[in-house]
């Protein structure tokens, strides 16, 4: 594993360099992507990517925690939380991608 | 919303692109983020989430229908963890 991190300048860098379009518009086009992602989630909508994956949000009951360190109770509200399930394909790329 | 409900909705911003280019530039960042993560690299895109590769260690298994022991080999699987900011969001703050 080379455990680089990449952030949202190297997405902008791959459309800049694939498609040709100006540094400036390739992020404000990688900004764009995500924005439409996100708002379509907090809309509670499923967000599904063929042969990427299935962004979805769900709904969690309140509960009683405990603070693992003092052993105090704490409630923990009813909130909304995304869940990612990756495609087949990308959980086999990654599987072969990484394996020795 | 699917894959050919974002490339439509960047068109409709973008009149200026040819719908070839809108997919092409769509296709090429989840692309990225593929070939990224089977590097074993993470993608970390603030304020929406960052995807990372998880390694799961080599184990015993056991066919649920013969109880027969099988050993599953360590793998790799991708996973992802949802930005602050978009937690937040979800959660209308």
């Amino acid at each position: 594993m080379s455990d680089k991190t990449l952030t949202r300048m190297d997405l902008s860098e791959a459309v800049f360099r694939e498609v040709g379009l100006s540094r400036n518009e390739s992020s404000q086009l990688v900004e764009s992507v995500l924005d439409h992602m996100s708002d379509a989630l907090v809309a509670g909508e499923t967000v599904k990517i063929s042969s990427f994956g299935t962004f979805s949000v769900r709904d969690k009951a309140a509960r009683v925690g405990r603070n693992p360190k003092t052993g105090e109770e704490v409630p923990i509200h009813p909130r909304r939380v995304l869940t990612f399930r990756p495609s087949h394909l990308m959980k086999d790329r990654v599987a072969t991608g990484n394996s020795k | 919303m699917i894959r050919s409900e974002l490339i439509q909705k960047i068109a409709d911003e973008n009149p200026h692109l040819y719908q070839r280019d809108v997919e092409k530039i769509v296709n090429t960042i989840f692309e990225e983020v593929i070939q990224a993560m089977s590097r074993g690299d993470r993608v970390e895109l603030r304020g929406f989430g960052a995807f990372s590769v998880k390694k799961r260690n080599a184990r015993t298994g056991r066919n649920p229908r013969t109880g027969e022991s099988v050993a599953v080999e360590e793998k790799h699987v991708p996973f992802f963890k949802t930005g602050k900011l978009l937690r937040d969001r979800l959660n209308g703050k």
